[in-house]
């Protein structure tokens, strides 16, 4: 169904809703729109619609304008929404149920940069089944291609500080059985197998 | 008093001095920590971000092993806690997970043992008493904020061991060891978490904040009790007037008169040394 808005003609999909739904789980047909998530989330400023406005569009089965919106990669998933919506919305999960749809239907991410940071921070894990510091950063520049100059200086900075102070390891630990046990388990949840 | 110990990836990479400082504090407490065999990571702020069931697995792995000890399992990472916890709450409302869980990890997980973190199990199973009895060098005089973030006590329903929104714990733990614990605003703020890389502008503006709201009560020092915390604090405050981050073991260990405490200090981007210094510590 498509609809006149201010910002132009809209397509709602009506199965979005119940895609969402089930896919996720999460209650949020109960939000009334009280803003309470809005008011205490700390990455409200920076996105382009408020979490009471995600779960809004949502409901009226505004699919494109969800998954290509960049609030659900930038959430910060610090619970405060949840924590404090008188309904029990549970939105942190809902923003990863929405960006992980996104990746599967292959929508271009508003904020390419975090999904490509989250897969380089899996990498080492899945490789040596603990985080390894050193091998996840230059991954997340390899993947993100991100040279911004703005990144650059964080990055700088923490591996100056990582250097001097002798923080960094360059053997990946040791876990045993452990690793294998690990690359089984990405193997198998990634895939959704059911054993 | 016995516990499996998660120390989770950051205590053996770049925030070793918090592992360091917690073995050498539970040994100094009495508290017997076994390490958890072969332990793997619990996927932190990426596993959900990226598939539920591995977020699940990921920890429900090394809660199988502590399973096998018969231990509740104690970690120190408020991101690892937070994981673990709910992949423990999971397993125990839903059984059909449950069987999916055995299946990939191929040995049983149900859950039946606690996660905890170390802050809750100094304060609430050992008491302030026995810390306040083991006080060797009294923090007199330091001046300091308990940063306590998000995970420690976010979402309630799996975490939290205090009040979520003005937890005290720690506050009463650095009282004990003879601190001045100021009152302040950004308590259970979020530092940005794991968007330091990718969105840089918001983690710069939540730490900065962070800093001022504890200089306006003219701390000292931040007290934190997560690796993930520490690193975005120390990393992302810009000015000369850097504050330093100092972890609640740490804090422990001076007090308690241990002796590696210069070392732990020396791995901080910003020595919080200094500040102890001035106070004859």
């Amino acid at each position: 169904m498509q609809y006149e808005s201010k910002s132009g003609v809209v397509t709602c999909d009506s199965g979005f809703a119940e895609q969402v739904r089930k896919g996720s789980g999460v209650s949020f047909d109960r939000c009334y729109q009280c803003l309470t998530c809005t008011l205490g989330c700390p990455m409200a400023q920076y996105m382009d619609y408020p979490p009471n406005e995600i779960i809004r569009l949502v409901q009226l089965g505004l699919k494109k304008e969800v998954l290509s919106c960049s609030t659900i990669w930038i959430c910060a998933s610090c619970e405060s929404c949840v924590t404090r919506c008188p309904n029990e919305i549970n939105i942190p999960h809902l923003m990863d149920i929405l960006h992980q749809m996104a990746l599967r239907e292959g929508v271009k991410p508003k904020e390419p940069h975090v999904p490509a940071f989250h897969a380089a921070f899996m990498d080492p894990i899945k490789r040596f089944g603990r985080q390894h510091e050193a091998l996840m950063s230059a991954e997340h520049f390899i993947r993100s291609r991100d040279f911004s100059p703005r990144t650059l200086k964080v990055a700088g900075n923490l591996g100056i500080g990582m250097v001097t102070k002798g923080k960094i390891k360059l053997m990946p630990a040791k876990t045993g059985k452990g690793k294998a046990q690990v690359k089984k388990l990405f193997k198998d949840t990634m895939k959704g197998n059911q054993p | 008093m016995k516990y499996a110990y998660y120390p989770g990836c950051s205590q053996e990479g770049g925030e070793e001095h918090f592992g360091k400082s917690t073995e050498a504090v539970c040994r100094a407490l009495g508290i017997e920590l076994e390490e958890i065999h072969e332990w793997t990571c619990c996927g932190a702020s990426s596993g959900h971000f990226l598939n539920e069931n591995l977020s699940l697995a990921l920890p429900a792995r090394n809660l199988a092993v502590a399973e096998k000890m018969g231990l509740d399992t104690v970690c120190v990472c408020a991101a690892c806690y937070l994981r673990l916890k709910q992949a423990r709450r999971e397993v125990r409302h839903d059984p059909e997970l449950r069987r999916k869980l055995g299946g990939w990890l191929e040995m049983p997980f149900e859950g039946k043992y606690d996660v905890r973190h170390l802050l809750d199990v100094v304060v609430n199973d050992l008491g302030l008493d026995a810390v306040k009895a083991k006080v060797t060098k009294p923090l007199k005089g330091v001046k300091l904020v308990c940063y306590y973030g998000c995970y420690l006590m976010r979402p309630p329903e799996i975490v939290a061991f205090d009040n979520p929104e003005n937890p005290t714990t720690m506050d009463r733990l650095v009282g004990a060891l003879g601190a001045e614990a100021r009152d302040w605003s950004a308590k259970v703020d979020c530092c940005g978490g794991s968007l330091m890389l990718t969105r840089s502008d918001a983690v710069h503006d939540f730490v900065g904040n962070i800093a001022d709201r504890a200089r306006d009560v003219e701390a000292e020092a931040i007290v934190t009790a997560c690796p993930m915390c520490t690193m975005n604090l120390e990393a992302m405050q810009t000015g000369k007037d850097k504050l330093p981050v100092v972890y609640f073991t740490e804090l422990l260990g001076v007090a308690m008169g241990l002796p590696d405490t210069g070392k732990w200090f020396k791995k901080h981007l910003k020595s919080p040394a200094k500040v102890l210094a001035a106070h004859g510590l």
